[in-house]
């Protein structure tokens, strides 16, 4: 059984759900949560819930905000003071980081970027992803303890029934040191929409969508999931959206993680543009339509009833 | 006998191949359709260095040899036969300086190509002779202090933008060839009226013209070495040049090729992508060898370039088989792309277009053989 | 003003990626390898801080294996003055290679003033190297910036976080930085760039000249394999209007549990 101290960020108040992915797989493991400022009650239930032994709330002056040496700084700190086997943190921008530098400080190794493990009579083993996803590999750390695990957000999954922990929470007094780097302000994102060759979540509408105004349903299910919009040739031909929205052979070739496919007949031209995308969903109602042939996912149906409906879920599902 | 690029020539391949890939490819169809000069890509191209890599080092240029401007060429190719042709007019109109020249021409000609972008045309066709390149008639008159230009000369790549004209010409055609000669020529001149751009089949977005010369007066210090001369020299670039054309055909068919193999993977006919068919299976064999085949002779005619051997020979077999090949393989990518081939949706019918004219401008198909014979039956 | 570049050989993005028949790494023998990506970015702010600053020196630094040196020819091309490679094979972790990194810089005796690098590689997408090297030199660090502005020794960068949003730091130099697609648009290697290079001065060294061991590893690979193939698609009746909800939601929960993309 292993010591393990779980680094957990907070956004606008709730714990990443990649915390609670962690805890939940580090069921017969002891686990401490460690976060930087004040944890609401609610949300110390829920790290308790997946298993949070203790939550210890890290605070100080400096460490209101982010700053790569003040977390690490203080998070040593901590850490000398206990003693603990791992260290995990969330693969998150905050993670990437802090988590190496963190790491360094104790001469340890840190095994990044991690989307599944076990514990093997208390010593971790991992797979991670390599050559930009191109083949599999088991990752273990070696070297001085602790021993530092970052995990890809949303791979681990939230585990269904979490062992609970007894959530224990304390205050501890954290110094942030010197800190060189700062944040001196946040520029929100602009809203303009990610260009579709850039785009991680692609929405497109094809020749079913009948006209320019439908397109509405699109983007509105664009908004929620954070996609970008884009059109089949037959729709930019028709008159439904402009050629600068075209995927395909004479449009735009994109290559985003999800693909959502709406009425689009899945033309050889259309493919061209979009047969890197890493999940594929088509909606259409022709349940021969040639998409459904290169679609991980495919509904047959009737698109207007079928993408308010996932718009719906989708809002669900995001919290939004 | 090491076959392979230096470890130099492939950093070199992938700086052009770089190049074609970002700059040119993206442009080429819209270029071709509607028939736009590369200008803006033609002067980057020279930025990098890409173009007129036969002017040699003592004048400003990079110092590379027959072999490196080979694999630009072809890498360029790679991304648009046509732009690939006004970048190598320029090497066929500075080649006659390069071999004809003297210093001080070479000096005063070559060099200002090596310090801003320029712009060059090579002049020998004329209307009524082609291939009959011995008998052109367009007249160098003596007049004194200078040269006095008759005549007409008919597709002229570059013509619409040159900055300099090399044009062949005869002072007398009694002498046959031994009137033939060369001058270097300002396209501001007075009396050089440029025809209209032609609406051309394929490499359209090279500017080709007729170009006429009404009493352009040339001095006399332009005219490279002595009258009469200019047939030799004309003769001589060939070596160099041919090989050139060649490269820029390998480099159109290896499109194809990469083309066909990657349609060929995705097309999906009776259950099957396409590529489990052996028709198509040996038609994509036959390209194949053919590129392999095509690109080993023209490495081979601009390696006996650089050991100073005489390669007249071969580099006829290289432009011809070259250019034949690659007339073969891209009618083959249009044919395995099958009805989408046949759009312009799709890149393959440009390159089916394009090779059409390699396989008759640096001398046709039918004169390269003639030049063969001659060679092998001496 | 000493600005070093880190940069990693990695196999180009189309290579095809075949695990060793025993699993302990990747077939290297038909692999063709290029510059890191995002190290292009590190290289081109390091070219355009010189190009502002005349007396600014940019040595590029890179471990791994020599068979060819294609990532510290390409920076010399494109304008680096210099190069020092730390012979070591392919396979490092980011601690060993941070420490050889630091060990190289030691070398060559020049009190680094700016270390750029690419945020990740793209062979290990580990994103450490810049951290860990800042940790070992004690030097501030910011990484993945999109944004940057030099006057006299302040940093102004911009940091990319989740959500697209951009985080504003100052730091003095010394300091790493570490670089994201968006900072700038890296230079071709010219072809008389790429002439030039071949004169200029590479180092070479053993990782044992620079202190690094077998014992400096902390991550260990091992089990290498393809991933397993994709499932064959699957298709849902969604015609009837009493379905359609269910049939939603359970596609929708698949792309979160299974296809894991939401």
């Amino acid at each position: 059984m292993a010591n393990v101290l779980v680094f957990a960020e907070q956004h606008d108040g709730h714990v990443k759900p990649v915390t609670l992915e962690i805890l939940g797989k580090l069921a017969g493991q002891t686990a401490d949560v460690v976060v930087f400022g004040d944890v609401s009650a609610e949300q110390i239930a829920l790290l308790a819930k997946n298993g949070a032994q203790n939550v210890h709330k890290l605070k100080g002056t400096n460490l209101d905000k982010y700053s790569p040496e003040g977390y690490a700084n203080a998070l040593a700190e901590f850490i000398k003071s206990k003693n603990y086997d791992y260290v995990f943190g969330g693969a998150t921008s905050v993670g990437k980081d802090l988590l190496p530098r963190l790491a360094t400080k104790f001469n340890a190794g840190l095994a990044s970027d991690v989307v599944n493990f076990v514990f093997e009579g208390g010593n971790f083993a991992g797979t991670r992803p390599l050559f930009a996803g191109k083949c599999l590999a088991k990752v273990e750390v070696t070297g001085p303890k602790p021993h530092f695990v970052s995990i890809r957000p949303n791979a681990l999954g939230m585990t269904a029934n979490p062992t609970a922990g007894a959530g224990t929470a304390s205050d501890v007094n954290a110094n942030a040191g010197e800190i060189r780097a700062a944040i001196k302000e946040i520029i929100k994102a602009a809203s303009t929409k990610v260009d579709l060759t850039e785009a991680n979540i692609i929405v497109t509408g094809g020749r079913a969508m009948k006209n320019a105004d439908n397109f509405k349903i699109l983007n509105e299910m664009a908004d929620v999931i954070g996609a970008t919009v884009g059109a089949s040739r037959a729709a930019v031909d028709s008159g439904f959206a402009p050629h600068s929205m075209q995927v395909g052979q004479t449009g735009k070739t994109v290559a985003p993680a999800l693909y959502i496919a709406c009425g689009v007949s899945g033309a050889i031209q259309h493919l061209a543009g979009m047969r890197t995308s890493k999940v594929i969903v088509a909606i259409n109602s022709d349940p021969d339509a040639p998409i459904f042939t290169k679609a991980d996912y495919g509904i047959v149906g009737d698109l207007f009833q079928i993408v308010p409906i996932m718009t719906q879920e989708f809002k669900k599902l995001l919290g939004k | 006998m090491d076959f392979a690029l230096s470890t130099e020539q492939r950093e070199i391949q992938e700086l052009a191949l770089k190049f074609a890939r970002n700059e040119m490819i993206p442009h080429a169809q819209e270029f071709d359709e509607k028939g736009t000069f590369p200008k803006d890509i033609f002067k980057k191209a020279w930025e990098l260095g890409l173009v007129n890599t036969c002017i040699p080092s003592e004048y400003g240029g990079t110092g590379f040899t027959s072999v490196d401007g080979v694999v630009i060429s072809e890498a360029l190719a790679y991304g648009c036969m046509g732009m690939n042709t006004s970048f190598m007019a320029n090497d066929l109109a500075l080649l006659p300086i390069v071999i004809g020249g003297s210093d001080e021409q070479k000096k005063k000609f070559l060099t200002p190509f090596t310090e801003s972008f320029k712009i060059a045309s090579f002049c020998l066709t004329e209307p009524g002779n082609g291939s009959d390149a011995g008998g052109i008639k367009t007249s160098f008159k003596d007049g004194g202090d200078h040269w006095i230009i008759n005549g007409e000369k008919m597709w002229i790549t570059n013509a619409g933008y040159a900055d300099l004209f090399v044009v062949y010409g005869t002072i007398g055609t009694n002498l046959k060839h031994k009137g033939i000669s060369a001058l270097i020529v300002d396209p501001k001149s007075e009396g050089v009226v440029l025809g209209k751009k032609e609406d051309k089949m394929g490499h359209r977005s090279s500017d080709t013209r007729g170009v006429r010369f009404n009493n352009v007066k040339v001095p006399k210090e332009n005219m490279l070495g002595k009258a009469g001369e200019g047939w030799a020299i004309a003769m001589a670039t060939l070596d160099h040049s041919r090989p050139l054309v060649a490269s820029s055909a390998l480099g159109g068919a290896q499109r194809a090729l990469d083309l066909s193999i990657q349609y060929a993977k995705e097309r999906i006919q009776f259950g099957v992508p396409i590529a489990k068919h052996q028709a198509v299976q040996f038609m994509i064999a036959e390209m194949g060898m053919k590129v392999e085949a095509a690109r080993l002779l023209v490495h081979k005619a601009a390696w006996m370039c650089d050991q100073g051997q005489r390669n007249t020979e071969i580099a006829s077999y290289a432009k011809a088989f070259a250019s034949d090949s690659c007339m073969q393989i891209t009618t083959d990518a249009v044919q395995i792309y099958g009805g989408y081939g046949y759009s312009k949706e799709y890149p393959v019918e440009k390159l089916m277009r394009d090779a059409k004219l390699i396989q008759i401008y640096e001398g046709t198909s039918q004169i390269q053989r003639l030049v063969m014979a001659r060679e092998l039956l001496k | 003003m000493n600005i070093f570049v880190c940069v990693k050989q990695v196999p180009d993005t189309e290579t095809k990626i075949v695990p060793t028949g025993d699993g302990s790494f990747i077939e290297t023998s038909s692999i063709k390898w290029i510059m890191n990506p995002y190290d292009e970015f590190a290289v081109e702010q390091a070219l355009l801080v010189k190009a502002s600053n005349a007396a600014a020196n940019v040595t590029v630094v890179r471990v791994g294996s020599v068979k060819d040196t294609e990532a510290l020819r390409t920076a010399m091309a494109m304008g680096a003055d210099d190069a020092v490679l730390v012979e070591a094979a392919d396979n490092l972790d980011s601690f060993s290679i941070a420490k050889a990194l630091k060990g190289a810089i030691d070398k060559t005796g020049k009190k680094p003033d700016l270390i750029l690098a690419g945020k990740q590689a793209i062979d290990d997408d580990a994103l450490q190297v810049p951290q860990i090297l800042a940790e070992m030199l004690n030097l501030p660090s910011v990484s993945v910036i999109v944004g940057f502005e030099l006057s006299g020794s302040t940093a102004k960068v911009k940091r990319e976080i989740e959500g697209g949003a951009l985080e504003v730091y100052e730091v003095n130099t010394p300091c790493i930085l570490a670089c994201n697609k968006g900072l700038n648009t890296p230079r071709y290697a010219s072809l008389p760039g790429i002439m030039k290079a071949k004169k200029k001065p590479m180092a070479q060294y053993s990782l044992s000249d620079v202190g690094v061991s077998d014992a400096d590893r902390r991550v260990k690979y091992s089990q290498f394999r393809l991933p397993p193939e994709k499932p064959p698609g699957k298709k849902f009746d969604a015609t009837d209007a009493a379905k359609q909800a269910e049939v939603v939601a359970q596609v929708i929960g698949l792309l979160r549990t299974e296809a894991k993309v939401l």
